[in-house]
């Protein structure tokens, strides 16, 4: 059974999140487009629009590859072209590329447990700005502009065709450079750098699996650790506390007559935040897994 | 039995692996978060202030209102008095055991006074320069001087509000200083650590008369100001004074009766600045609808395409009775007279011409010009443009190693220019009541917040082309530093996409009319001879 794991796109490095492997000497390569819009969001605690934005939306077109280094150790990368625009008020929209995403997936331990197969994964990943955009420059900025990295650890456990699996993501990002030389958070701060608040990443998700066909539902919770609240009507800024938690849907189709193509297609949506848009996103994608070098007889 | 043996090992030996990768991973994620991310910023490496030259003499410089006020200063104890030396004891009891956060409260205040509550202050307008929220039925509602804990907080410290507390707070701060120099000649009493040589001095030594304290002077003018100025902070303000009087006593720079002393004399010195300030109409400023029809009906009688807010909902127009002000540097007939010629008319072939410049700004620009736009846009939740001339004034001023009295009176210069320059810009905005480029072609999209005021000049020319000429003047050793800046920051309207060219040269030049007047007033306070 060939799967190719990828990963889920989100604007903010959202890294991979199933159990899933790909054989050794085996590439996948994968073309996603998403997107995102929201027209209401969190200044603090509280929800508000802001007519002077309108809806924030932005399309992602994200090209990715999954090597098979061994069977048990994958490795990715994902890089982003995006573009962002705001449905009203002056302010211009951005467009360029973000930030190359790279991962190891390390199946760690597979057990068998009862009837199912319980695995663990561990997942290094780092986030390298590509581009020079500028990340002050919310709700607008392609991205933060942050070099992260990021360790996740991923249990499954597989039952048939059923599956349920939860994962806990660290994610340590460094300091920024913004255009500006000072800038206020709660106090006023009279340098160029961004001490940028570190943040966790929960998951849960359930789901079915078969060699056709995966449909899997996600809950996801995004968690800045310290950061501030933007204040009454102020403009956002790449240090606040962002908080959010998601659902959402994925689904893949495999087809049984060109082996190796898959499609993808699924959405998430914030069901309460902090600091950030209510963002709805729907994305789908194309994979085509193959090996890359021949199979040697045993 | 053997295979089952076997298998029992096989697990033992997984679970040892899962062990060791456990520790792996826990070893990986310690290493994440024990890398450091200290950021040093630029104002916390200021050293002690150690003039160069005390300025003995600044008693004799011209101060701004109160050349012919009479302040009272109690005659000090003598240094023999049971009262002084009960006041070297208090300073010798802190010094015996003082902690490292008492010990960081003497490294912070000893960078200055002047320095250290001009940072204070651009903290409160950054804190406060936020434009307030909408009402349901699509007004907007007013800051109130009278509750100002209540939303909107009061003030909304936007350009010309910001450029007015800047100017108060100097200004004051400088004639305080000039009295306090009055006071300090006639007692003549030695800092604490010349007379007595058990008290150290934990600051740079001066031959300054200590009685009554500089410092004390600067934080009881400064607070009282702060007072009509950031009435809803005064927990805030309190808690620095009390900061810095804690660091003048620690440091054996002063004892409790110099700082008392330079408190009250600060307060009495504010008093008059206060009073000027509550008659100055700036409380005004903010007008009536009356004012805001007419300013639009009188424009298109004119012929001209008036102002429209481009908020949603749309926003009265920022402080259109700004104008009518009363100026620090010259009177309100001079604004009349610095007022620029009339903008290209909105029918003409030069403003479409320049609207067209715009849009080409708007839609290929460079990362430079996005650099520049973000460096200078000083907007909402920033200390505004005035502001950030005195960040950059203060980062140079600490490099000259001024006094007390100088750094006041060099602020009160660059302060008083600015507040002029938003009152002499805010007037051409209103006289002409041009609209800006987005809302005369609705495909210009701005880099930065569209300021919800006319066009015509650019706020941030007339604010730079001040500060630089009155920062030329003062350090002419920087060549043509300060004016290159306000170039930038000028042209930084253009490549924005919210201002025409024009408007950012035009307030460029009148800025710079301004700047000269408190140039000419420096060169004849007696501070230069």
């Amino acid at each position: 059974m060939l799967l190719c794991a990828v990963i889920t796109n989100q604007v903010k490095a959202q890294t991979e999140t199933d159990a899933l492997m790909i054989p050794k000497n085996y590439f996948c390569a994968a073309g996603i487009y998403t997107h995102n819009s929201w027209d209401h969001y969190w200044e603090g605690t509280l929800k508000r629009e802001n007519l002077n934005l309108g809806t924030i939306s932005s399309n992602v077109y994200a090209l990715g590859g999954n090597y098979g280094l061994s069977n048990r150790v994958n490795v990715l990368f994902m890089v982003p072209y995006i573009k962002t625009n705001a449905s009203a008020g002056t302010l211009r929209g951005q467009r360029g590329v973000q930030d190359l995403m790279l991962a190891v997936k390390w199946l760690a331990a597979k057990e068998e447990i009862g009837t199912g197969l319980l695995s663990f994964h561990a997942i290094l990943s780092g986030n390298i700005p590509l581009g020079k955009y500028e990340a002050d420059y919310l709700p607008l900025s392609l991205g933060l502009q942050t070099k992260s990295i990021a360790i996740r650890g991923l249990l499954n456990y597989q039952l048939g065709r059923f599956f349920v699996a939860g994962a806990g993501q660290y994610v340590r990002k460094d300091n920024i450079t913004i255009d500006r030389d000072n800038y206020y958070t709660t106090e006023m701060h009279y340098t160029n750098k961004v001490a940028m608040p570190n943040a966790t990443n929960f998951l849960l998700s359930a789901g079915y699996r078969s060699l056709k066909f995966n449909a899997e539902g996600v809950v996801s919770k995004i968690n800045t650790i310290g950061g501030f609240d933007i204040t009454r009507n102020n403009m956002p800024f790449p240090s606040a506390n962002m908080d959010a938690t998601m659902v959402g849907g994925v689904f893949k189709y495999m087809f049984q007559s060109i082996r190796g193509l898959e499609f993808t297609a699924g959405g998430n949506y914030v069901v309460s935040g902090r600091n950030v848009g209510q963002n709805k996103s729907i994305f789908g994608g194309v994979y085509y897994v193959f090996p890359i070098k021949k199979e040697k007889a045993e | 039995m053997y295979s089952l043996l076997k298998k029992k090992k096989l697990n033992n030996l997984k679970l040892m692996k899962m062990k060791r990768n456990l520790l792996y991973i826990l070893l990986a994620a310690a290493s994440l978060t024990s890398c450091k991310k200290d950021i040093v910023e630029r104002n916390e490496v200021f050293p002690a202030l150690a003039p160069n030259n005390i300025d003995a003499n600044a008693d004799a410089w011209t101060p701004i209102l109160t050349a012919s006020s009479t302040f009272t200063v109690a005659a000090p104890d003598a240094i023999t008095t049971p009262n002084y030396l009960a006041d070297l004891n208090e300073i010798k009891s802190y010094q015996k055991n003082l902690t490292q956060e008492q010990k960081d409260i003497i490294k912070y205040w000893s960078a200055g006074s002047v320095l250290r509550w001009n940072e204070i202050l651009r903290d409160l307008v950054a804190k406060h320069n936020l434009p307030p929220y909408q009402n349901d039925d699509g007004t907007y509602p007013f800051p109130s001087a009278a509750n100002p804990l209540a939303y909107p907080l009061f003030p909304f410290s936007n350009p010309p509000y910001a450029a007015r507390a800047y100017a108060y707070v100097s200004a004051s701060q400088y004639d305080a200083l000039v009295q306090a120099w009055k006071f300090k000649k006639q007692f003549n009493r030695a800092a604490p650590y010349k007379n007595d040589v058990n008290v150290q001095a934990l600051i740079p030594k001066s031959d300054l008369p200590s009685y009554p304290s500089e410092d004390a002077v600067v934080a009881g003018v400064t607070s009282k100001m702060m007072e009509l100025l950031f009435p809803g902070d005064l927990d805030f303000i309190q808690k620095k004074v009390a900061e810095e009087k804690l660091y003048r006593l620690m440091s054996g720079a002063n004892t409790r009766s110099d700082w008392d002393a330079g408190e009250s004399l600060g307060k009495q010195v504010a008093a008059v600045f206060l009073a000027r300030a509550r008659a100055d109409k700036a409380g005004a400023a903010i007008g009536t609808q009356a004012d805001w029809t007419a300013l639009e009906t009188n424009t298109a009688a004119k012929g001209q395409t008036p102002w429209i807010s481009l908020e949603l909902p749309k926003r009265p127009p920022m402080l259109p009775l700004f104008t009518k002000v009363n100026p620090f540097l010259f009177t309100t007939a001079t604004v009349e007279a610095l007022r620029p010629p009339p903008p290209y008319s909105t029918s003409s072939a030069e403003f479409k011409k320049e609207a067209e410049e715009v849009l080409q700004m708007s839609q290929n620009h460079s990362r430079e010009h996005e650099r520049i736009v973000a460096f200078w846009a000083d907007g909402v939740g920033t200390p505004t443009p005035p502001g950030h001339w005195n960040t950059i004034a203060s980062e140079e001023f600490v490099k000259q190693n001024w006094s007390e009295v100088r750094w006041a009176r060099n602020l009160a210069l660059l302060n008083m220019a600015e507040m002029d320059a938003a009152i002499v810009c805010w007037d051409a905005k209103y006289y002409y009541f041009n609209p800006r480029p987005t809302q005369m072609v609705l495909t210009i999209k701005t880099l930065t917040g569209i300021p919800n005021f006319p066009s015509y000049t650019s706020g941030h020319s007339n604010f730079s082309g001040a500060a630089a000429t009155v920062l030329s003047y003062l350090l002419p050793d920087r060549g043509n530093k300060f004016m290159d800046m306000a170039k930038e920051a000028a042209m930084s309207r253009l490549y924005g996409a919210i201002h025409y060219r024009s408007d950012c040269e035009v307030g460029l030049q009148t800025g710079k009319k301004v700047g000269e007047y408190a140039v000419a007033r420096a060169k004849a306070d007696g501070a230069d001879k």
